[in-house]
């Protein structure tokens, strides 16, 4: 148990580093046919992470001589030099594999070097980031690199707590690292990571959630300026021109309260149980695009068609203006599904009706499954931008209609 | 056991500078690596305390009939010769050639070298002046000399300094090519042209072979102060042998690997295989210095969004006892696909300024070439064309020697004439300087 914990806990896709599950064919996220590798041992399961190198090393003769010497304590000093020349030849045409390291997912030849690149082809390998799945109950959330951007910049957390009445809470953060600045990913992760935080500590005092949303996003535009802080200690001067930046959207499920703050052009949906009902975008956008449209200077056709649409006009960072964290606060009266997401998945499901149509049926009910469903509708579309959605299913409880 | 704990060897930094970002089909990925070493040379010359001198020099005076024409040409070769000796650090072993069609030992003889200090300096200067001219030029037999002499030397540096006045013309160009092809990688070479009759090809390609520099010395007067300046050097470096290591991954194709700067050599064909995928570049010998290097690859076509390295680069020590060598310090070089065209089109700009001084020394050559043979059309515009690189990136010294060559009616369109007259030392100057480089303006 022990001495395998790590990695045979967490089999991985040979294909592309999705963690697999006992028993699968095929890797749920690629298809990898995992049959073609040899099968792993029940004992031994680390097995299938070295494949390539592991089956061959198995039978050299490396492993049954260094048992040898042990045994018998008489030759230690000779055995070694009379096997020395059978383990080298025998080690030599079994390279880098064989050692312990990953297998690169691109032309699994190669070992993956202490840089993250294949040491025969070179490829970069996936990284934690590049796709990753949270589900927790009544939340969940998934993010993904998309097909366009070489490394996925967007971050989420999700979390539940209770408030000091026993009542559930359901938290979820959504951010978006603008990529024009230096150190997005590390923008959005921190801000998410910060504001669930916040909330996590204040909602349980009894703090009013909306009051609680707008002390977390001040609170995650803080971590995001000390970024930049660190960076201008150990960097030079002219980093600060590209502080670290990211958007922020969240949700908080609580007391028969759906309450969501933002900053950028991240987004809320609410798609009713009951499909008849109307959907709506909770969230106006901080872009050019819809400051226009809000102006008046431009309609929403002419606003979305300019180049500059998705300029986004108020973000977390050490060079946003003035922070205008924006909170709203709703009371749903009917069970529904509130969409936390980034423009990489509202691209290809803008308003609101699109995005209601592109929710499964059963997602209020599956959340996970249907945030995968969501993250495969951007994907289909194109996956030009790294997508993240969190679904948090809204239940209307008898005692929370009645008291509010 | 060897002793690490010698703290001057020098510290190498290497630092890339390229746009790793590719179009969608894009193959060629360029970087610019600099090399820096620190923390060797530092002391200027003075011998640290406790570090073993490990350096020998052999000097090779041209001493062919024609260094009496006129007679100051081998009195100054003379007295430039004992400058150098006079710059000895005390310690470094040395020796001094007389080369004519055959090379003899001038001091200290018998296949030996001697250590320097105030002795054998003083023996050394004495054996000078018995120096005198006569004779042809087989340069080859020079080196190959040298060669015997520092082999013996249980050094870490060797290196050589050749001084010649003349044509190689007492043995065939294929002897000089081999001679340079035993001595290559076993000592560096600095070789200075004096007076005008000597040809720059030859003299630049000793130094290149030997990765040593390469200049004219036009006036004879002017060879102390220059022989001084190079064995300060010599006597600056600390750490010989030193490797640029390129790794490529499987399907990469390597265009080109050229040290662009402080001058350009191109090292492409000097690659020695170093294990799967991996190959060394010689660079000689390191003081406290900087260089540049551009390395040019191809690498397979990937989607958008992928991302790989290109090729690693690392500056490698041999173990000199044979055991596995030491990676002084390494930098990726990376490409990644993207759609976003304002990344993917933009130039590095240490690429674009090194991709300029290499073509700047390139059409230099060609336009010295075009001149000599009667082409002076094609001189016309391919000189224009140095002038306005030069011009442009801020290479005044070459700007000056193209002055000399040319006269420039306007500099920013390479717009030139061709001099009527012009002297031969100019001529010869700025084809052995073509190649020199400047850095990025900051």
């Amino acid at each position: 148990m022990s001495q395998n914990h790590q990695e045979t806990a967490l089999p991985r896709c040979p294909g592309c580093e999705e963690p697999l599950e006992q028993g699968d064919l095929f890797c749920g996220a690629c298809g990898y046919d995992l049959s073609a590798a040899p099968a792993p041992a029940p004992d031994r399961p680390t097995v299938a992470l070295v494949t390539p190198g592991q089956a061959p090393a198995a039978a050299a003769p490396s492993g049954v001589r260094h048992g040898g010497p042990d045994a018998a304590d008489d030759f230690e000093l000779a055995a070694p030099g009379a096997a020395a020349p059978d383990p080298r030849t025998a080690q030599e045409p079994v390279p880098a594999a064989a050692a312990g390291g990953k297998v690169c997912v691109a032309c699994r030849a190669g070992r993956v070097d202490g840089d993250g690149y294949c040491e025969n082809c070179g490829h970069a390998q996936p990284r934690e980031r590049d796709h990753m799945e949270q589900e927790l109950g009544a939340v969940a959330a998934v993010s993904d690199r998309g097909l366009r951007h070489h490394r996925n910049e967007d971050s989420f957390a999700v979390s539940t707590t209770a408030l000091p009445d026993g009542s559930a809470a359901v938290v979820a953060i959504v951010c978006d690292g603008v990529s024009s600045a230096s150190r997005p990913d590390e923008a959005s992760a921190a801000a998410a990571s910060t504001a669930n935080e916040c909330l996590l500590e204040s909602l349980p005092r009894g703090t009013h959630p909306q009051q609680a949303m707008h002390e977390a996003i001040v609170a995650a535009s803080e971590s995001v300026n000390r970024l930049a802080q660190q960076a201008g200690q150990e960097r030079d001067q002219h980093r600060h021109q590209n502080a670290p930046a990211c958007t922020l959207v969240g949700a908080v499920v609580a007391n028969g309260l759906l309450v969501v703050g933002w900053i950028g052009d991240s987004r809320v949906y609410w798609v009713p149980e009951d499909r008849s009902a109307a959907p709506a975008r909770l969230t106006e956008d901080d872009s050019w695009a819809a400051q226009m449209v809000a102006t008046g200077l431009m309609n929403e056709a002419e606003a979305y068609a300019d180049e500059r649409a998705h300029a986004i006009t108020g973000w977390l960072g050490a060079d946003a203006y003035e922070l205008e964290p924006h909170t709203a606060s709703f009371k749903p009266d009917r069970p529904g599904l509130v969409v936390v997401c980034t423009d990489g998945l509202w691209n290809y499901a803008e308003s609101a009706a699109e995005m209601a149509a592109a929710v499964p049926e059963d997602a209020y009910r599956r959340p996970l499954h249907g945030a995968q469903v969501l993250v495969g509708h951007a994907l289909d579309g194109g996956g030009h931008d790294n997508v993240t959605v969190a679904l948090l299913p809204f239940t209307v409880s008898p005692q929370g209609a009645g008291s509010a | 056991m060897a002793n690490f704990s010698k703290s001057n060897v020098p510290q190498f930094s290497v630092e890339v500078y390229q746009n790793e970002f590719l179009p969608e089909g894009g193959r060629e990925v360029n970087g610019i690596i600099t090399v820096t070493s620190t923390g060797g040379g530092t002391t200027g010359g003075v011998p640290l305390p406790g570090a073993a001198a490990g350096a020998a020099v052999v000097i090779m005076v041209d001493c062919s009939g024609s260094m009496d024409y006129p007679p100051t040409k081998m009195r100054n070769a003379r007295d430039a010769t004992a400058a150098a000796v006079d710059t000895l650090r005390d310690g470094t072993s040395f020796a001094v050639v007389a080369g004519t069609h055959v090379a003899k030992e001038v001091y200290p003889g018998n296949g030996r070298l001697a250590v320097a200090d105030s002795r054998t300096r003083a023996q050394a200067k004495e054996a000078l002046r018995r120096l005198s001219a006569g004779g042809g030029t087989a340069i080859g037999t020079w080196l190959r000399l040298a060669d015997r002499l520092l082999g013996a030397a249980d050094v870490d540096i060797r290196h050589g300094i050749l001084l010649t006045d003349g044509r190689n013309e007492h043995e065939s160009p294929e002897d000089l090519r081999a001679a340079l092809e035993v001595c290559a990688g076993r000592f560096t070479c600095d070789a200075r042209g004096v007076g005008t009759d000597w040809e720059v090809k030859e003299v630049t390609a000793i130094a290149s072979a030997l990765l040593g520099t390469a200049d004219i010395v036009a006036d004879p007067a002017g060879l102390a102060a220059d022989f001084t300046r190079m064995m300060e050097d010599a006597m600056g470096k600390e750490v010989a042998d030193v490797a640029l290591r390129l790794w490529t991954p499987v399907g990469v194709e390597i265009q080109y690997v050229k040290q662009v700067a402080p001058t350009v050599a191109d090292l492409t064909g000097r690659r020695t295989e170093a294990g799967p995928r991996a190959g060394d570049y010689p660079t000689g010998s390191w003081g406290d210095e900087s260089r540049d290097y551009h390395v040019c690859v191809r690498v397979p076509e990937a989607g958008i969004g992928q991302e790989m390295l290109a090729a690693r680069v690392s500056l490698i020590l041999p173990d000199p006892s044979g055991g596995a060598p030491q990676t002084l310090s390494q930098g990726l070089v990376r490409a990644v696909w993207t759609d976003d065209m304002v990344a993917s089109t933009s130039i590095n700009p240490q690429v674009a300024h090194y991709t300029g001084q290499a073509e700047l020394a390139q059409v230099i050559q060609q336009g010295l070439d075009a001149r000599k043979s009667g082409d002076f059309d094609g001189a016309t515009a391919k000189l224009g064309r140095a002038v306005q690189l030069a011009s442009a990136s801020g290479n005044e010294d070459t700007a000056k020697l193209l002055s000399k060559v040319v006269d420039v009616v306007d500099a920013a369109t390479g717009t030139v004439r061709l001099k009527a007259k012009v002297a031969e030392a100019d001529e010869m100057t700025l084809e052995t300087r073509s190649t020199k480089t400047v850095r990025v303006k900051k």
